[in-house]
């Protein structure tokens, strides 16, 4: 598949969001609370990142004026359903930041804000988990990885800016379970991998023109230059590229930001923890790249050979 | 048998005998849809080096079996209107819909958001985003010409199959075990493309039979003369 911009800014930033608030509301709830001031700009950084990643899925769209109308089919579409839940969640943390700065929260607060983060992971995974065909994605394993993913990054985020507002104790607490998150995420992610390079493929140029000869090849696709088809479904990238994207997000995503915590655990640098924040969510951007682009969707098959 | 135990499905049934790749069907589907009520199929830099566009119906070509024993198959492909369509559950705005009076999948390009996520869902690569309407396109089997009564009735079907000069596209009702494309599809071994993903296709698809080369018979009144 192509990976689209706005699509790969949209998850990696929602799901940082995400990991941020399951960050504090876990905090809260198993009374390691963060101080007042981590929670507040915690909670207005998650409202922040999870409108930008709102702004940045209207970018995917053609005809972003119409948006509203993807509210209507949350009976069979969980794209509709990730619609209705990523603004829910969006209103229900300023609601609790709103309970924070007057201090009237209550552990209502964080229980629902883990329910509705953890139900965003399961609409955004299963958008692509119910396309049966890409078999890539069809597997639990994209549900594991989407909400591995976010709970490591935004635990580290949560480190991070228990840096910045002077909340040493809890960034320590949120540090050390980035570390258990990002290596738990890394053999999940590892796991995909592996089953996805294991696969083979089910549709083949027999199944899809019924030709019965065990040798076939496609002389034509039937035009000169590019369509959509041909735009749409392929990342267009040499196989150099993709294994650098694959080594590239391994190392940024998961062996860097792990051995920077330890660094900054053992040194108490913050600088250690900044970095490791930053080179992480570079990381997710191209695991979610790769994530797109090692998707093989059948209709390739139609369109080999220009002829 | 009752004919009306299933609902009506209008589809398109292709002989692979005939087929000839001449293409008449593509040009002829993008005539009759660039110039509907919905507005121009676009086509971008059609007079530069790598001109773009959107087409309902195209015909690919391919070579089976190894030199010298090769056959070439000319193989049109378009929506194939599958009765389970993976493409509309998927539509967040309910764009995509499948018509219940007679199975015509067709997008709504007044609710469509351009989301391409109903072209993700479609195995068989049947959907165009149109770039500058900036919605999902499709075939449509020409549901603005098929019921048109203002046009003669021999006409009032797809333009695809108007065209076809050698007759290798036949349109009709699949669940009418009566119709020709019914009968077609039983006689001579109609079949669906990718039949792994349970889509069900309307479409199907009449396989090539290579008849054996007729040797003419020698008669002594041939010999003669």
């Amino acid at each position: 598949m192509h990976p689209a911009w706005p699509v790969i800014f949209f998850t990696t930033l929602a799901g940082w969001a995400q990991g941020l608030v399951i960050a504090l509301a876990a905090g809260s709830i198993a009374a390691v609370a963060p101080t007042r001031e981590l929670m507040l700009t915690g909670l207005a950084t998650a409202v922040v990142l999870l409108v930008a990643g709102l702004v940045c899925s209207m970018l995917h769209l053609g005809r972003p004026e119409r948006a509203w109308r993807a509210v209507l089919m949350w009976r069979t579409s969980w794209l509709s359903r990730e619609v209705i839940v990523l603004p829910a969640l969006i209103a229900w943390l300023a609601l609790w930041w709103l309970a924070e700065a007057t201090q009237q929260s209550s552990v209502v607060f964080p229980a629902l804000a883990i329910v509705l983060s953890l139900l965003l992971w399961l609409c955004t995974a299963m958008i692509y988990v119910c396309l049966k065909f890409i078999r890539e994605w069809s597997h639990p394993l994209t549900i594991a990885n989407y909400t591995l993913l976010g709970l490591a990054s935004g635990m580290l985020l949560t480190a991070a800016l228990g840096i910045v507002t002077g909340d040493a104790r809890y960034a320590v607490w949120c540090a050390r379970w980035s570390v258990v998150l990002t290596t738990l995420a890394l053999v999940v992610r590892g796991a995909s991998l592996t089953r996805n390079r294991r696969l083979r493929p089910v549709s083949t140029l027999q199944s899809a023109t019924g030709i019965k000869s065990p040798q076939i090849k496609q002389m034509s696709m039937g035009m000169s230059a590019g369509a959509f088809n041909t735009r749409e479904f392929f990342h267009g990238k040499s196989h150099w590229v993709v294994r650098n994207v694959r080594v590239g997000f391994i190392v940024l995503a998961f062996a860097m930001p792990i051995v920077l915590v330890f660094i900054s655990i053992a040194t108490r640098s913050g600088v250690a923890l900044f970095a490791a924040t930053a080179l992480q969510f570079v990381g997710l951007l191209a695991e979610r790249w790769y994530f797109f682009a090692e998707a093989r969707h059948p209709q390739n098959l139609y369109y080999q050979v220009i002829g | 048998m009752d004919t009306h135990a299933r609902p009506k499905q209008l589809a398109l049934v292709i002989d692979l005998n005939v087929c000839v790749g001449c293409h008449a069907c593509v040009t002829s589907c993008k005539e009759w849809n660039t110039s509907g009520s919905a507005g121009a199929l676009v086509d971008e830099h059609p007079y530069e080096a790598n001109p773009t566009g959107t087409f309902f119906n195209r015909v690919q070509t391919y070579e089976a079996g190894s030199f010298p024993d090769t056959e070439t198959i000319h193989f049109p492909k378009s929506c194939l209107h599958c009765e389970e369509p993976p493409c509309v559950p998927v539509c967040p705005t309910g764009a995509s819909y499948k018509r219940k009076e007679d199975g015509i999948v067709l997008v709504d390009y007044d609710k469509c958001i351009g989301c391409n996520y109903c072209a993700w869902a479609c195995p068989y690569g049947a959907r165009e985003l149109d770039e500058k309407r900036k919605v999902m396109t499709k075939c449509t089997l020409c549901v603005d010409r098929i019921y048109d009564t203002t046009i003669p009735e021999r006409d009032r079907k797809p333009a695809c199959v108007m065209a076809c000069p050698t007759n290798a596209r036949l349109f009709g009702d699949v669940n009418d075990p009566r119709s020709e494309v019914s009968e077609a599809i039983r006689d001579r071994g109609g079949y669906s493309l990718m039949p792994e993903w349970n889509t069900q296709p309307a479409n199907q698809y009449l396989p090539r039979k290579i008849v054996p080369a007729v040797a003419a018979i020698e008669t002594p009144a041939a010999g003669a003369r």
